[in-house]
């Protein structure tokens, strides 16, 4: 069986050849125009007069576009409706579209896009949190409020307290292709070639803008060059912009932003300011936890209210909180709209925990992994009730114009399903019983593989001995919720033909990014029909193949697809096998599919021949799959119910290094142990476990955006932004699947395995303040990114 | 610009049109060879790695995002669309297969192509040799296996027989036959079908670019460079490049200097070493290694492979950034640069050659010759902050070089990068530590004095607070470093 098989990914050989195609790769019809966006030069006012007669005169220019040349309102938005393609005359970011260019070729494109005479009335804009909550600039009404117990009470009544503020910078996606798009027009309709996570997204809204069904435009996307959340709704832009053109022209367009334009343009991880009061006692025990989230949106809503609520559902990470109090700020500020990234809130909430224990840990003068077991959820095997789910069929789904369903940003319309908490004495802030937690078995394999205690001590000598070099060891947990929040987001469909020489056809609603999706979905293929993997054909997700799809994120990508894939191969293998018990008078239960042959009554056929003589006997070979995930119940509004089908885990032991003169500072050594259920292929799971990790680890030292006091991004190249280079990784890096079933009922018992490394990242940060904390008596009051400046700030603080 | 040839994965290719358009720009639009990426097309990412050969059979990886094509004449390109050879992959991809070396693949060419020369070199300090290809996707651990896993393995034929072939392109080739019209004359390159350009997808700079000059000699380059004094001049392109590639600018005159030969030579004499300004930082890196550690690590980390390979000392000091690393180490150690203009040669003190911001003591017509350095000074240590260690622009950089005679400075020289609109010497600190003893308590002493010297400025590299007080900080790190402590935090091991 192919599946728990480290194969490489599918496209391995095409990627080392240069034969994979991306966007800008695929060959465009002769005559192709290319677009480029003009952008605005203020992140706050109007446009007051736009003169883009120099733009028109310019070399190689076909077309020229603003809002009012629309036919109709184009609309980027994932959620709200609030991005229009071309700025309507209000300037709310700097970098925001305010023209579209149409020329031929990409250079002329960009040339002309900058000629623009554009006068504004220029604003204050909106940048800081400060500024934002003054003058009451926020998404929702209110601040967003979930409680459990009464955590002021707790607090109060604690034996000690504190309490203390970590800001933790956004983070750049940096996937190396850039957005593109190419929109060929057809004689009905528009075919769309896109580097989306979210093809059904993208479709959406290029029908919208269009003013045709769905079912006239048809998107594609066979791969991306990284993704990360940062192409689940930020692409819309570039295929829409060149839906309209083709429409308007009848001439392929195609679109990639130049990095610094995509930088400048494209929303990034979401900032936070986390404020913390704690209440816990001389074992460390949290009795009372208050968190205060201030998180920077940007100016558009896009999928900010389900990043920020994701951050309030990982507040507790991994620990059991009695009393616990929860608020969040979703602040609307003059910036490129912050959008979905890999833990999608989940990091930012995991890390206000994690500080909580460090600094706890620290006022205890306790080692900060023992104050973190004490507050752990009870273990799975400790709890006696077997893990309940339910049946919860789902609702029918509205069905009204061009609302946006398929995107996490959508505002639902479903009756909030009634969701009481849990009654058990092991459940989250929001009412949801932990049935599946494995840390503590973890933690301690972990410790010991990693020696980290007797390293610990080293340090400790180590440090001791020298004054100006110090090193840090830390350990972090990670209990990571798998679904998307947006619980009919929780489907996915597949379409797989068997044709009549034995080949099959593979397709489902999933994008491809790197991740290894379609090489893992491919395996659960093949081990259904039991044939070798390269029989199995994988294709481009295709919108016109399976529809309705919801983005490829959440790390739900071979959950759902690979059930869906599932289903579908289980269809056509019944038919087969019912058709084949017929002919040997059996059970079709009795044929076995196996070795790339089909054993039945005694006899063995080739798949080919078993194939071959089904559709002799027209038996279908092609079906459709669907998946829906079981028992989710979830009231976002309350804060309630059981957003997650189950939890994956992880844990991690970095070691750093630090100067103490300038605070540069390096990773030395990091021990993982990762938790991703019955591994369908480990090969790919381990590389998510090292990418993820020092894509988080980034995110916390090096990778620092930075805007100037006008709005404008200065970090929008990686000359100016640094994300980890080669010799950034750990020296000694030591990976290990902690390969136990999934206790709930996933593909081959796997679980989710995109998101959860990246918060591994979290423990480099914490051995960064461990070192900095031997500096002196003082709690470090680390922020990230902890850059070198950052680092010898904490230093200095240490020192008192 | 003149017509230029060379080869392409092993078939002549004869090119003309702007002299800015990038070799990525030319494989990707013009060729159909779109294996090679765009990432980020400033140099920084190597997404675009290709290998050229030069003439002498030296082969290295360079970016092609900010190669323009008159850099070519006379060498040979391998894009990863050459690299296999008869269906079989060269052991770099092969490995790189094996070990999960590319997820989502638009990376894994330029890797796949710096992995190659680097095997071909023999070099196994693999951090060192993919500084410059970021990988948002692996965290690198499976491509460093990859890479360790084809170390040893043969060598790929078609090393042997690009240089045999470059060996002919003769000089009448390489000149070009202008009537031709070469692109369309030309075969497919890299194992394609012959590709058709795409409509419109070049670069519409042809009209307002005046071909670009190629001498073949530093005399050459002098005579034509007094007529044509408003001509900019490109060695490397690294940071030309980013005026075409981001600045969008036209270059309406242009000479491109690679094939002055005189200009690359490195001669020592009389206790000094001269560095002709065509020297790549690569070469400049491998002669300091021995004289000065701490030079070369420092060039190590501020340019990748592929930047070192193209940038030149001479490009690094004549574009006069405030930014650059060279500055304030050559400064430090009392260098002298000379200076062309015509027949008439003059030199100058390192530190009076930077006037202002963006301003130099350069007259028209005059360009940078050649800079010389003292060949041993024990004394000497440069140090560079940056955000990451690896190929990024410094915060800071600082460079001293203390005599004590009796245990008592009796001279010091510094250079401060990133702390001023120019690299500067911080003349208030010298002062104050000049003949006193030589221990921890007059540094401290001195220490204040820096903040005398600069009022560096805040940008999003760092903090006015931070520059002077990492600069502080590597002054005392100075101190330690020549007492015998440890210091550097590169060489902490777990």
């Amino acid at each position: 069986m192919s599946v728990g098989k480290p194969l490489p990914h599918d496209s391995a050989v095409l990627h080392v050849t240069g034969q994979a195609r991306y966007i800008d790769d695929i060959p465009a019809p002769a005559h192709a125009l290319h677009l480029a966006f003009g952008l605005s030069r203020i992140a706050r006012g109007r446009i007051v007069s736009m003169n883009l007669d120099r733009v028109r005169a310019a070399p190689g220019v076909a077309m020229v576009l603003t809002a009012e040349n629309l036919d109709r309102p184009a609309d980027c938005s994932p959620s709200a409706h609030d991005e229009p393609l071309l700025s309507d005359g209000a300037v709310h970011y700097l970098g925001q579209q305010l023209f579209l260019v149409a020329a031929d070729s990409h250079l002329a494109a960009r040339k002309a896009a900058r000629l623009a005479d554009i006068e504004y009335a220029e604003e204050e804009p909106i940048l800081t949190v400060e500024q934002a909550l003054a003058a009451n600039s926020r998404f929702e009404d209110g601040p967003r409020i979930w409680s459990k117990g009464d955590a002021e009470a707790a607090i109060a009544n604690a034996p000690r307290k504190l309490r203390g503020r970590i800001e933790m910078g956004g983070q750049e996606h940096f996937y190396l292709e850039g957005m593109a798009a190419m929109a060929q027009p057809q004689e009905d309709g528009v075919t769309i070639h896109s580097s989306t996570q979210h093809p059904t997204e993208i479709q959406h809204k290029v029908a919208d803008a269009l003013g045709l069904p769905m079912s006239a435009v048809k998107v594609e996307c066979r791969r991306m060059g990284g993704g990360f959340g940062g192409k689940e709704s930020q692409g819309n832009a570039l295929a829409v912009a060149c839906a309209i053109v083709a429409h308007k022209t009848g001439r392929a367009c195609r679109m990639r932003y130049d990095r610094d334009d995509d930088m400048t343009i494209t929303g990034k991880r979401h900032d936070f300011r986390v404020d913390y009061e704690v209440g816990y006692d001389e074992s460390g025990r949290v009795l009372g936890v208050d968190f205060t989230h201030y998180t920077r949106c940007g100016w558009s809503l896009d999928l900010s209210l389900p990043v920020a609520d994701r951050a309030m559902l990982h507040a507790d990470n991994a620990y059991l909180l009695d009393a616990v109090r929860i608020t969040s700020h979703r602040l609307k500020t003059n910036h490129q709209s912050a959008t979905a990234f890999r833990g999608f809130g989940g990091p930012q909430g995991v890390l206000g925990i994690e500080r909580v224990m460090d600094e706890v840990a620290h006022e205890l003068g306790l080692d900060p992994v023992e104050v973190r077991q004490r507050n752990y959820y009870r273990a799975a095997s400790e709890l006696n009730e077997a893990p309940q789910h339910h049946d919860d069929p789902a609702p029918a789904l509205p069905t009204d114009g061009d609302t946006d369903l398929a995107s996490r940003g959508a505002q639902t319309q479903l009756p909030a399903g009634e969701a009481a908490p849990e009654k058990g004495r092991n459940t989250t802030p929001y009412g949801m019983e932990v049935t599946d937690f494995i840390l503590h078995e973890m933690t301690e394999r972990l410790l010991e593989t990693s020696d980290y205690k007797a390293r610990r001590k080293a340090i400790a000598q180590w440090n001791a001995e020298n004054p100006i070099l110090k090193r840090g060891i830390a350990f972090s947990p990670v209990k990571f919720g798998i679904s998307f929040t947006l619980t009919h987001l929780n489907q996915a469909g597949a379409l797989v033909h068997v044709y009549q020489d034995g080949s099959i056809h593979l397709n489902h609603g999933g994008t491809e990014m790197g991740q290894g999706l379609f090489r893992k979905v491919a395996q659960v293929a093949a081990s259904r029909f039991g044939v070798s993997p390269e029989r199995v054909r994988i294709t481009a997700t295709d919108t016109h193949k399976v529809p309705n799809t919801s983005a490829t994120a959440a790390s739900s990508g071979s959950d759902l697809n690979g059930m869906a894939a599932k289903a579908a191969c289980d269809t056509i293998r019944t038919r087969i096998a019912e058709f084949l018990a017929g002919l040997h008078q059996c059970s079709a239960s009795e044929v076995r599919f196996a070795d790339d042959q089909v054993h039945v009554g005694g006899e063995s056929l080739s798949f080919e021949q078993a194939v071959k003589l089904a559709y002799e006997a027209r038996v279908s070979l092609s079906a459709t799959g669907f998946y829906k995930t079981p028992d989710l119940k979830w009231d976002r509004i309350k804060g309630q119910g059981r957003p997650f089908f189950y939890f994956a885990h992880g844990a991690a032991v970095t070691e750093v290094a630090i100067d103490t003169l300038t605070g540069e500072n390096r990773i030395l050594r990091t021990d993982i142990l990762h938790d991703a259920g019955h591994s369908l292929n480990p090969g790919l799971d381990r590389g998510q476990i090292e990418g993820g990790y020092v894509q988080g680890a980034g995110w916390l030292t090096t990778e620092e955006l930075v805007w100037d006091e006008k709005g404008a991004l200065r970090t929008h190249a990686p000359s100016t932004y640094k994300i980890p280079a080669c010799s950034d990784r750990p020296d000694l890096f030591h990976v290990d699947l902690w390969d136990a079933p999934n206790p709930a009922q996933t593909i081959y018992r796997s679980k989710a395995v995109g998101e959860p490394p990246f918060m591994l990242g979290i423990s480099a940060f914490l051995a960064l303040s461990h070192a900095a904390s031997s500096c002196g008596p003082a709690y470090p009051n680390l922020d990230a990114p902890a850059t070198a400046e950052r680092v010898l700030a904490a230093v200095r603080r240490a020192k008192g | 610009m003149t017509e230029i040839a060379f080869l392409l994965n092993g078939e002549t290719v004869r090119a003309g049109g702007a002299p800015t358009r990038s070799l990525l720009d030319y494989l990707r639009e013009q060729r159909g060879l779109t294996g090679t990426k765009e990432g980020c097309n400033e140099g920084d990412c190597g997404a675009c790695t290709v290998i050229v050969t030069d003439p002498e059979g030296g082969l290295r990886a360079l970016n092609a995002c900010i190669l323009f094509l008159p850099q070519l004449q006379g060498r040979a390109v391998r894009t990863v669309e050459g690299l296999a050879e008869g269906g079989a992959l060269h052991p770099v991809q092969q490995a790189m297969v094996e070990h999960h070396g590319s997820q989502c693949g638009f990376c894994t060419p330029g890797f796949v192509m710096a992995m190659a020369a680097a095997h071909a070199q023999g070099r196994t300090d693999h951090d060192d040799q993919l500084a410059g290809n970021l990988c948002r996707c692996t965290g690198y651990a499976p491509i460093i296996r990859a890479a360790e896993a084809a170390e040893g393995t043969a060598l790929p034929a078609w090393i042997e027989s690009d240089r045999e072939k470059l060996a002919t392109l003769t000089t009448a080739q390489v000149a070009g036959d202008a009537a031709r019209s070469a692109d369309a004359a030309s075969g497919p390159a890299g194992g394609r079908a012959p590709y058709e350009p795409e409509a419109g997808r070049g670069s519409d700079a042809t009209l307002t670019e005046a071909p670009g000059f190629i001498p073949e000699s530093a005399d050459e380059l002098a005579a034509w460079y007094l007529d044509h004094p408003e001509a900019t001049l490109i060695a490397g392109a690294t940071d030309v490049g980013l005026w075409v590639t981001k600045g969008l600018r036209a270059l309406p005159e242009t000479a491109f200097l690679n094939r002055c030969e005189d200009l690359k030579r490195i001669e020592t004499k009389d206790g000094r070493i001269r560095f002709g300004a065509g020297v790549t930082m690569t070469r400049v890196m491998e002669t300091l290694a021995a004289p000065y550690p701490s030079y070369a690590e420092m060039v190590r980390r501020y340019g990748s492979v592929q930047v070192r390979n193209a940038a030149t000392i001479g490009g690094s000091l004549a574009n006069g950034s405030p930014i650059g690393d060279n500055a304030p180490a050559l400064i430090a150690l009392g260098a002298t640069i000379h200076l062309r203009r015509g027949d008439d040669r003059r030199e100058l003190p390192l530190e009076a050659f930077f006037i202002d911001y963006g301003k130099q003591d350069r007259q028209p017509g005059e360009f940078v010759e050649a800079v010389s350095l003292p060949e041993t000074r024990e004394s000497f240590r440069v140090y560079k902050i940056s955000k990451r260690f690896d190929q990024d622009i410094s915060a800071v950089c600082a460079a001293f070089d203390v005599s004590v005679e009796n245990g008592v400075v009796t001279a010091i020289r510094t250079g401060f990068g990133g702390m001023a609109a120019t690299p500067k010497r911080a003349r208030a600190f010298e002062a104050a530590l000049t003949g006193k003893p030589w221990n921890i308590e007059s540094v401290e002493t001195a220490l204040p004095a820096l903040a005398d010297d600069f009022t560096p400025l805040t940008d999003m590299r760092a903090s006015a607070q931070y520059r002077l007080e990492s600069a502080q900080g590597l002054a005392r790190r100075y101190f330690a470093e020549v007492s015998g402590q440890r210091t550097s935090v590169l060489e902490v091991r777990a």
